[in-house]
């Protein structure tokens, strides 16, 4: 940044005298206005030539890899991306949607939804070919574009679905090398093995980075005492990633395979995402060896925190992402509603009163959209996302519920109905000012 | 790829306005909320200045006249004019959205040339400075509805009517005046004409005087027999049933982020500065832990400045859409109506949580809070805006939802 400084010093000393002059009566009487504007323009001339130069001269010390792909601000998909969304969007409409309400009635998906979804190939596409997936590289966009169209199917079903996925994206992220090989095959080999991951906890004022679930030591191991909740998929899932304190250290994940004495798990049917299959986590001093800390050694120094911290970013990022596409789903399905109901005698669509709360549920909409997309793409690029994330997920908390409580307004007393899947994301939208945790982009 | 940072190289353009809005705005922000109606003689130098940065900084050119939709390009994503230009006014109006406002050569009329006018007029009005006119007493966001008329005779068109709120009007070198060919043809027969300073029969009668913006002239005029050249209608004579209005319409496309950037401008203005002071009462903003387990004014700041990112951001998704050739209607509407009613908000939250310090003249405070509300009134009201995105949204046409 040598040339921001640069400019700052130039431009800055000189915009300070700059403002002197023109006050000055002098150059007025003296007619010499002129005269100094042109002075000032050959000096801005300059000054900006110098940093354009400047400019070049910095970007063309930057590594060749970086040289090929110059960042701009860009909203357009990658190919793949623009792929993956094509299919998804065709199994979440044709797929999710027509599933979701016997699903939220069942409290569970169908038996083989997730065997479907699993043909669908994303896990595959979350794992680097290195590690034996198909991902060329992983990324946190190409992800968030996947919760934020199977939202727009079902959300529970999202959450379901979804809960495997960020499992594998955990180990993908920061599991060591025998986690991986020991792990990521299974996940692979097209069987549709079952895992979650357990951050949440059944308290007010639930804080990620304040766990009351404890990790203590017990001679080299670790003895798991606590409760999770909301977790998706919970009394099938062979694994779960479960967030536990350690004291003195700090949060770290934990694999702890689903028949260890000591888990127990009970149903927890809630005001929605009920087709996820909600359950509590019991942990009764579960005895976990040493090997199981996601990340190994390693994790248990300073670098643990880091890892921990990311994955509540990446949490929050994927609840953003799911506020997204069920928010759309929802204007999708009050737009032609507002349009063909008639009341007073012509479209309630034709009065503003109706029409301005779409027009909201639009600009909010995409409002809630960019801040999610920023954060992944912060990601993807490298960069810091924390304050990103918690922008997005303080907007998203906020606005979705807002949407959600706007689309059963809008059908009236035909959306508190269930004739309509509307009051469905009206109680999935009241999720995601609670949800900070259980998913992983 | 999804990326939704600044480019390095627009990063440099930015900081140049932003050393412009510190050192020359600032300082005589408050001067000239004072003493409304004194011409900002500051401005000339600046903007000797920007023109100076313009041609040495490359082919990339800033500022309100290289706003337009641009073809698609084959060459891959764009960040170009219209992103710079909604940048740049970001940083003049974190200064002072009032003198940004009397920039000279940086009008909306100036928008309105570099829209619709064809090469010939380009050329002709190149470096001019011009306002534009379309609010009458009796019209403001039914703008189709205006009485100015234009008649041609001979070779001149001859101007009728009256005109207000027209933003620096009585310091623009000419004036892009909205006038109807035919009363009883409706919006098709609204076109725009350029109306030079000096002109006889062009007569400034009124400046109001104003809760904000006041560094900024906003005048009234009178057009009784003006005659200009007919070569000064911007576009076609024609009245097309359909693309006439349209195409007086298309300028606020343009226009509408950088409205949208003014926002963004003083809302960080008052954002920046309040978390400033209530960081010396040892308030720090931490994006960690429950949102709703922070102190009431750590949550309030976060929470304003999520809606501001949102408003940030929107403005960048028209800007960039128009810069890639994509059309951007509904996005230009959103990321105004958003941005200007998040700055109106900001604005006015910042005062009050900086109590009597915020209200007082000590501070900028309240004069950003009086600057903000005309944001979310020009270039086409909240209202307005929620309108045309509705329409759009549902696929209503004006004559079904009003």
């Amino acid at each position: 940044m040598a040339n921001q400084k640069f400019m700052d010093e130039v431009m800055g000393g000189g915009l300070r005298v700059l403002n002197l002059i023109a006050d000055s009566p002098l150059v007025e009487r003296l007619g010499l206005e002129e005269h100094t504007q042109k002075l000032v323009y050959e000096g801005a001339k300059r000054a900006a030539e110098t940093a354009v130069k400047a400019a070049k001269r910095l970007s063309s010390k930057r590594s060749p890899d970086h040289r090929s792909k110059p960042m701009k601000f860009d909203l357009n998909l990658s190919e793949e991306q623009q792929l993956m969304r094509d299919t998804l969007r065709r199994f979440a409409d044709d797929v999710m949607q027509p599933a979701a309400r016997e699903a939220d009635d069942r409290s569970s998906p169908d038996a083989d939804f997730l065997e479907t979804f699993g043909d669908l190939g994303a896990i595959a596409m979350a794992v680097p070919e290195s590690m034996g997936g198909a991902a060329e590289q992983v990324s946190a966009v190409s992800q968030m574009l996947v919760a934020e169209d199977l939202a727009r199917g079902d959300m529970g079903l999202a959450y379901a679905a979804l809960s495997p996925l960020s499992f594998v994206n955990a180990i993908v992220h920061w599991g060591d090398a025998q986690q991986r090989t020991s792990l990521l095959p299974v996940f692979l080999d097209g069987d549709a093995t079952v895992a979650s991951v357990a951050v949440l906890e059944p308290q007010p004022l639930f804080d990620p980075n304040a766990l009351r679930t404890t990790a203590k030591k017990r001679g080299s191991d670790y003895l798991l005492s606590g409760e999770k909740s909301m977790v998706a998929l919970a009394d099938q899932a062979k694994w779960f990633l479960v967030a536990a304190e350690i004291p003195k250290t700090g949060p770290r994940f934990f694999l702890v395979e689903s028949d260890t004495p000591g888990v127990e798990v009970i149903e927890e049917p809630a005001m929605g995402l009920r087709s996820a299959r909600l359950g509590r986590l019991k942990l009764d001093k579960v005895h976990v060896a040493r090997e199981s800390v996601l990340g190994g050694e390693a994790a248990l120094k300073a670098e643990g925190q880091v890892s921990y911290d990311d994955g509540v970013n990446r949490a929050r990022i994927a609840w953003g992402a799911m506020a997204l596409g069920t928010s759309q789903a929802l204007l999708d399905y009050a737009i032609p509603y507002c349009n063909d109901r008639i009341a007073f005698g012509e479209p309630i669509s034709h009065r503003q009163a109706v029409a301005f709360m779409i027009a909201d549920i639009g600009i909010e909409l995409e409002s809630m959209r960019m801040l999610v997309y920023r954060a992944a793409g912060r990601i993807d690029a490298g960069l810091k996302c924390e304050r990103e994330a918690y922008l997005a997920r303080t907007l998203c908390s906020t606005k979705a519920m807002q949407i959600g409580t706007n689309g059963v307004q809008l059908l009236g007393g035909a959306g508190f109905i269930k004739d309509h899947p509307v009051e469905i994301w009206y109680r999935q939208l009241r999720s995601i000012g609670v949800m900070d945790g259980n998913l992983l982009l | 790829m999804i990326y939704l940072e600044l480019p390095k190289d627009l990063k440099l353009v930015v900081n140049q306005a932003h050393q412009v809005a510190k050192h020359i705005f600032r300082p005589i922000s408050r001067k000239y909320d004072r003493a409304e109606h004194d011409y900002p003689k500051e401005l000339d130098m600046l903007a000797a200045l920007m023109d100076g940065l313009n041609a040495g900084g490359g082919k990339k050119g800033a500022g309100i006249d290289t706003l337009q939709r641009d073809e698609a390009s084959e060459e891959g994503v764009r960040n170009g004019g219209n992103m710079i230009t909604c940048l740049g006014m970001t940083e003049l109006c974190w200064g002072d959205v009032g003198l940004a406002l009397s920039i000279p050569r940086q009008g909306l009329g100036n928008a309105a040339i570099a829209a619709v006018a064809n090469p010939e007029q380009k050329k002709r009005f190149a470096g001019v400075w011009a306002a534009m006119a379309i609010t009458e007493p009796g019209a403001g966001s039914d703008s189709a509805n205006i009485r100015t008329t234009a008649r041609l005779d001979g070779d001149e068109w001859v101007l009728n009517g009256e005109k207000i709120y027209v933003t620096a009007g009585s310091r623009a070198g000419a004036i892009v005046v909205w006038a109807t060919l035919d009363r009883n043809l409706g919006r098709a027969a609204i076109k725009s004409f350029v109306v030079p300073q000096g002109t006889p029969g062009l007569e400034v009668v009124r400046l109001d005087k104003k809760m904000g913006i006041r560094a900024s002239d906003t005048a009234s005029i009178t057009l009784t027999d003006c005659r200009i050249p007919k070569e000064n209608l911007l576009g076609t004579p024609d009245i097309e049933a359909k693309q006439g209005f349209s195409g007086v319409m298309q300028t606020f496309d343009n226009t509408r982020p950088v409205v949208a950037a003014m926002g963004v401008g003083v809302a960080r203005a008052a954002l920046e500065h309040t978390r400033d002071l209530l960081g010396r009462e040892g308030i720090k903003v931490r994006y960690r832990g429950p949102l709703l387990s922070k102190r009431a004014v750590e949550a309030e700041l976060i929470r304003m400045e999520a809606e501001w990112e949102a408003g940030r951001l929107l403005m960048l998704k028209a800007a960039w859409m128009a810069d890639n050739g994509i059309p951007n209607s509904t996005e230009a509407s959103m990321s105004k109506a958003k941005a200007a009613r998040v700055a109106n908000e900001v604005t006015l939250r910042c005062v009050e949580l900086c109590g009597s310090l915020g209200y007082s003249e000590d501070e900028l405070l309240e004069k950003w809070a009086r600057d903000s509300k005309i944001i979310d009134i020009f270039e086409g009201t909240q209202q307005i805006q929620l309108l045309i995105i509705a329409r759009r949204l549902l696929g209503k046409r004006s004559s079904e939802l009003r």
